[in-house]
């Protein structure tokens, strides 16, 4: 006599062709997450040994980047900083923008950069964008240390600067923007299994995406009508919240934060979901 | 007993796309897509065959796998063998969720752990402990588990001297060792392997070996395993698959997969012309008609048989010195011997069809796979015919005592040891 159903049999797992489309697998995620801080730890060893600087990379990168800008857009070209000194207008840009264009550009090519790795071992291949979006996050707080201690030399020098209460939504702003580029990113990481050639559109893209934002330029310095262009990118409204809070010129409202935010959620899950459908079959198709 | 079976495969079939992947996909998928939204089957699945290599198809679309289902209890070790290319490889990659079949399902009970290759997300900046951690976190383990196992690992690869240098520095084999032996402590219900033990010295194939054996004995885990070593199928496994083109040919037990593997034709060490003599291997003076490798003794060729090999040939040069040179060599090209069989001696050949049988004595060549070219000359020095890799076989391994691993070296000799000892 045999009545045996699927649930008596107790199957831990069923290997088949399809996903499920809701089938998030968060709590895989949560099990591997030792894996997780191991390819957080990996990223730092792995990129700062063997060179003479170390960690100061840290520092010049947005450092350099910053000076380029001043010479470039703020005394050549002449764009406006709001009033604000030029050092700490462009590093408030490069610090927020750099994060999110760091992990956009890394979680983008995860597939390809890992294609090795992932056709002979199974884990959560969702281990490697949250490891890439937390590695980064240390490295924004490097970052931030230096743009903050820029800033507190300029609040004891003069009176240009007018940081407020604002300030701590900073650890949403980050939240927020860590998400949005991790969201992105799977969905192109996604799409590069098959189309090879969004690898090359990518960093065009995130450039061009930065001219976008308002981070060489306030937002308040654009006319009137075609600010909502600007604003429509959901990373105007972090760019420019961090500079109202901390500087005290920039435009802020709840509104476009919270589309900022919602934008987010809907990128994130459209993101995971797509990625999830695509690591199961990628092998194949790369 | 339906409750001890760990793992269940059900028709799992995968199709894969021959040739350029990437170009003109997006038609093929917007096909498909229109295929699926009127509910009507792949277009493109619908025509797929099954996966011979050696008939070339003209369909872009080809059964890597096909129609595979088997049942593995909970305990047991399955081996896996077939030629290259007969589909193994994609079977363990779809149990290890590399990869998803394309119909199908398989069922399983139980963590999986898989060991497609060795050493998988080492990273040479890192060392040997740092990578210890990193490559026992991508099979599965935590950071707990790790610990604990961290002192045995370490002492199982023999590299504790090294472990705080980057794997860039290691050798070959140390870096091989120390990735086996993450692996070796894992903690799954069931561990998938793939010919990982062709790599590292002798000794510490056989500790891989006995590791393997420990793990499913004592600890009852169930095994599967690929490997061209019959020797080690035979002593390890309970039960044995063999798979050719894509499909499963035989289930049963051990013994008699490795049986069936070699009395099949499954190597192709046999080759025999039918049809018009124009169209055999060759050229116009020289024809190929027939070449096999059979055992000298007992039904499989292995380390303890001996070879016998027999070629037919047609020759149409009247009144040379005719000869023909068989050159062995071994998979990797290492040549093993290049001897020539006079035919005639005195310009005295004939237009006709020759017959050359030779042999090779038992306990002479080592377990491996090896091939076969043959060169026919004229008064031993001018090239008439030559075919490369005409004919590849396989010697069997045979258990030295109770070492199943394969003994480095070409030669496998019986050696007559005299031992004697003084206190």
């Amino acid at each position: 006599m045999s009545h045996k159903t699927e649930q008596e049999e107790n199957w831990t797992e069923i290997i088949g062709p399809k996903a499920k489309l809701l089938d998030l697998r968060l709590n895989e995620l949560w099990r591997y997450r030792d894996l997780v801080l191991m390819f957080v730890r990996r990223d730092f060893v792995a990129n700062y040994k063997q060179t003479i600087l170390g960690p100061i990379w840290f520092f010049l990168q947005p450092l350099l980047t910053t000076v380029t800008y001043i010479f470039i857009f703020g005394r050549m070209a002449g764009l406006s900083t709001d009033g604000l000194p030029m050092l700490l207008f462009y590093l408030a840009g490069v610090t927020i923008w750099n994060y999110f264009s760091e992990t956009l550009n890394k979680t983008a090519t995860v597939f390809k950069d890992n294609a090795q790795m992932f056709g002979k071992v199974y884990f959560p291949r969702l281990t490697m964008p949250f490891s890439i979006v937390l590695s980064n996050l240390v490295r924004f707080a490097i970052q931030i240390l230096l743009f903050i201690i820029v800033w507190i030399w300029y609040l004891f020098q003069n009176d240009t600067i007018h940081p407020n209460y604002l300030m701590v939504l900073t650890p949403v702003l980050v939240l927020i923007m860590g998400l949005l580029a991790l969201g992105l990113g799977m969905i192109i990481s996604a799409m590069t299994t098959k189309y090879k050639d969004l690898i090359f559109l990518l960093t065009f893209g995130i450039q061009l995406l930065m001219f976008a934002t308002p981070v060489i330029y306030p937002l308040s310095s654009l006319p009137e009508q075609y600010q909502w262009i600007i604003l429509a990118n959901p990373m105007t409204a972090i760019v420019e919240t961090f500079r109202y809070a901390f500087l005290g010129s920039g435009t802020f409202s709840w509104m476009y934060l919270g589309y900022s935010a919602v934008f987010t959620v809907v990128i994130l899950l459209l993101g995971t979901i797509i990625f999830n459908r695509v690591e199961k079959s990628f092998t194949d198709t790369v | 007993m339906s409750s001890d079976i760990v793992i269940r495969a059900e028709g799992i079939g995968k199709l894969y796309k021959l040739g350029e992947i990437g170009t003109g996909t997006i038609s093929h998928d917007l096909n498909r897509w229109w295929a699926k939204v009127r509910g009507k089957e792949d277009p493109f699945a619908k025509v797929g065959q099954s996966n011979d290599h050696t008939v070339k198809s003209n369909n872009d679309y080809v059964w890597a796998l096909k129609d595979i289902s088997f049942e593995v209890k909970q305990g047991e070790v399955l081996g896996i063998i077939g030629r290259n290319g007969a589909g193994k490889s994609t079977l363990l990659k779809i149990l290890s969720k590399v990869t998803t079949p394309t119909i199908g399902n398989v069922k399983i009970k139980g963590r999986i752990a898989s060991l497609l290759e060795v050493g998988t997300g080492f990273h040479q900046e890192l060392t040997g402990r740092e990578n210890i951690f990193l490559n026992g976190a991508i099979l599965g383990m935590s950071k707990a588990e790790i610990k604990s196992k961290f002192d045995e690992i370490v002492d199982f690869s023999g590299v504790e001297r090294y472990i705080d240098t980057p794997v860039k520095r290691y050798s070959s084999g140390m870096y091989v060792r120390l990735a086996f032996a993450v692996a070796a402590f894992l903690e799954p219900e069931i561990l998938i392997i793939d010919e990982v033990l062709a790599v590292g010295d002798a000794e510490f194939q056989k500790k891989c070996l006995g590791r393997m054996k420990d793990v499913s004995e004592n600890d009852g885990k169930t095994v599967l395993f690929v490997s061209h070593n019959m020797a080690a199928v035979k002593q390890l496994c309970t039960l044995g698959m063999v798979m050719r083109n894509g499909g499963l040919v035989f289930e049963g037990d051990a013994q008699g997969a490795v049986n069936y593997y070699q009395t099949s034709h499954e190597t192709n060490s046999y080759f025999e012309h039918i049809g018009e003599l124009q169209y055999a291997p060759g050229n116009d003076t020289i024809r190929i008609l027939k070449f096999e490798v059979l055992p000298l003794q007992g039904e499989m060729i292995s380390v303890s048989s001996g070879i016998q090999f027999e070629l037919q040939f047609f020759n149409k040069k009247k009144g040379i010195n005719l000869d023909a040179t068989f050159e062995l060599r071994t998979a990797d090209e290492i040549p093993v011997f290049h001897h020539g069989a006079l035919i005639s001696t005195n310009n005295d050949s004939i237009e006709g069809v020759y017959t050359v049988k030779g042999k090779v004595p038992a306990f002479i060549l080592n377990a491996g796979t090896y091939k076969f070219k043959l060169v026919f000359g004229e008064n031993q020095r001018h090239v008439l015919c030559l075919a490369d890799d005409f004919i590849q076989f396989e010697i069997l391994n045979e258990a030295l005592g109770s070492n199943a691993s394969i003994l480095p070296g070409i030669l496998r000799l019986d050696i007559p040891y005299q031992i004697s000892v003084k206190d």
